[in-house]
């Protein structure tokens, strides 16, 4: 009795995550089961459970794609860009995270007033003069200008300083007195030490930069640079109108994020979990 | 020693200098002046192409935005979706998370289903997003709503209706963003000290004087951060507005950020649209001290 009592509540704790999971989920599905689809079935069938359930499945959408478009340049551009911006922005603002974290230095802290300062600017607020600034500088249609300007990042130093202000300072006492430099003490001893913090931001990088869409829109033109957002905005108005190829188009751009997800779920979470530490 | 010391001190500035500045400089040049030159450049009356020479016009800039219908419906519209979308989803990511925070089976499995649509670029979900409210019975949202309301809902065309194109972003927001704030909320939840529930139930409180009492006080801090950071959100609105509805029909659904590309990039006005962004950092500056005051109030009154 006592058993079946403590049962119920956790069964209609399940039974409800289960629908909120289906909301959550149903727009997902629908584009997967879309992009199996014949082309002419996915807007018919959208308002039916078939929907979610396709008859037969091909892969005709996916090769109609690759043929109407050179998705391969979008998905290398998009590629191309995040990880640059992702692995030189590990690098300086880690570094700037350490000079303020744990070295003693005049203007310092200054200086990170003004880091923490900026963090307040959003994209957007600066988006039209940086337009016209990169404009001047002729960098408009490159990759130079979807990849520069994004590579410093206040908030990223901010959480690489939080994490490097938490480590126990015996770990560097112990390399000074063996002589090495502070360089060498940040890429052998701390680095290894901070794991973490590095997933966290690169993780973060990586989602923001995968999805821009604002500021590529704003400086390119040709799909020689442009990335997948832009492919897939540009996709979704190009005629013929076939919604499977439009959803083939959305499951391959999204395929390496979720890969990247499944695996490293958990620096996901966390990463999220940090922008809430602000404030 | 002394002098060993300054040496050292010395040596700090240069080698922290050389860490510092690469980031810095970034900072400056992508950040900083720009920043600055938006607030320089909406009292010009620059254009890009124009054969004017550059003249400094004052505020006539902003007098004309705040005259401009189409701006100030976007302000508006910003404004609705703010106080719409914050209330609810909030509350969906604060439900979501009170289930989620409970040492059971699966909820691992749960959160990242929650969570899955956040890694999705906003793009693909406002492309996938207008087939789900694409017109006609066959529409998938016309055939939802009509089968949870026993056949009396009529089908319209979602996207292209003066009332509904707004919601209709929302509803995507609302879907892609809850497991964002679903997150950051199950991480507050789970700081809260265990015994001041374990307390709360010696003195015979209930599950919901608990929730009154105890979740909702200590989880304020988080609350406001999440508020402000999802009415940020709301201002910088841009991305679902350009693929969904392109600000339509006849700017229904136009925000302060799709107005300002118009100007600067359809329309080459750059003073103009460097006046509408100064507005909007006016708005998220405004946001952000609200929340930093409203979060200090609360250490005053701990303490």
């Amino acid at each position: 009795m006592n058993k079946f009592k403590s049962l119920l509540p956790s069964f209609s704790l399940y039974a409800s995550l289960f629908i909120f999971a289906l909301l959550f989920v149903a727009p997902l599905i629908f584009m997967v089961v879309g992009s199996l689809k014949p082309d002419g079935n996915v807007l018919t069938e959208a308002g039916s459970w078939q929907a979610f359930w396709p008859d037969r499945i091909s892969l005709e959408n996916y090769f109609d794609v690759l043929k109407r478009v050179n998705f391969g340049r979008y998905f290398f551009n998009s590629l191309f860009i995040t990880s640059l911006i992702v692995i030189s922005g590990l690098a300086l603002n880690s570094l700037a995270g350490y000079a303020f974290a744990r070295l003693n230095w005049r203007g310092r802290d200054v200086l990170f007033s003004l880091v923490l300062a900026i963090m307040i600017i959003p994209l957007e607020a600066i988006a039209v003069p940086l337009f016209y600034q990169v404009t001047l500088l002729g960098w408009r249609d490159t990759y130079i200008v979807q990849i520069v300007p994004f590579i410093a990042n206040a908030f990223s130093i901010y959480l690489f300083y939080t994490f490097f202000i938490g480590l126990p300072r015996e770990l560097e006492e112990a390399a000074r007195i063996d002589g090495a430099g502070i360089l060498r003490t940040f890429i052998t001893i701390i680095i290894p030490n901070a794991k973490p913090v590095f997933a966290t931001v690169a993780v973060l990088t990586f989602l923001t930069q995968w999805g821009a869409f604002l500021w590529p829109l704003m400086v390119t033109s040709s799909d020689a640079v442009r990335p997948l957002p832009l492919g897939i905005a540009m996709f979704h108005t190009l005629p013929p109108l076939q919604w499977g190829d439009i959803f083939a188009f959305g499951v391959m751009m999204v395929a390496p994020v979720l890969v990247v997800f499944i695996i490293f779920q958990n620096w996901f979470v966390h990463g999220v979990a940090s922008t809430g530490i602000k404030g | 020693m002394k002098m060993k010391l300054q040496n050292r001190s010395l040596d700090n500035l240069a080698t922290a200098l050389s860490f510092c500045a690469p980031a810095l400089l970034g900072l400056f040049f992508f950040i900083a002046l720009p920043f600055f030159l938006a607030a320089f450049l909406s009292l010009t009356n620059l254009k890009l192409g124009s054969p004017l020479p550059l003249e400094f016009v004052g505020f006539e800039q902003f007098r004309r935005i705040f005259q401009d219908p189409a701006f100030l419906r976007g302000l508006l519209n910003n404004l609705i979706f703010a106080v719409v979308v914050v209330p609810l989803q909030i509350t969906l990511a604060l439900g979501l998370a009170l289930m989620l925070n409970r040492p059971l089976k699966g909820m691992v499995f749960f959160r990242s289903l929650f969570f899955m649509p956040v890694i999705f670029p906003l793009s693909l979900v406002a492309v996938v997003w207008i087939l789900i409210f694409a017109p006609g019975p066959n529409g998938m949202m016309n055939a939802f709503l009509e089968a949870i309301t026993f056949g009396h809902w009529i089908p319209r065309d979602f996207l292209h209706h003066p009332m509904l194109a707004l919601p209709s972003i929302m509803i995507t927001s609302i879907w892609q963003g809850a497991g964002f704030q679903m997150i950051i909320l199950l991480a507050g939840l789970q700081s809260i000290p265990q015994d001041l529930y374990e307390a709360a139930s010696v003195d015979g409180a209930g599950k919901l004087r608990q929730f009154r009492h105890i979740t909702l006080p200590q989880l304020r801090n988080t609350l406001i951060f999440v508020g402000v950071v999802t009415m940020i959100l709301a201002f910088r609105l841009f991305d679902q507005v350009q693929i969904m509805t392109q600000g339509g029909p006849a700017k229904a659904s136009t925000t302060v950020m799709f107005e300002a590309v118009q100007a600067a990039f359809a329309r080459q006005q750059v003073a103009r649209g460097s006046a509408m962004t100064v507005v909007l950092f006016i708005i998220v500056l405004g946001l952000t001290l609200l929340q930093r005051h409203l979060a200090q109030q609360e250490k005053e009154i701990d303490s």
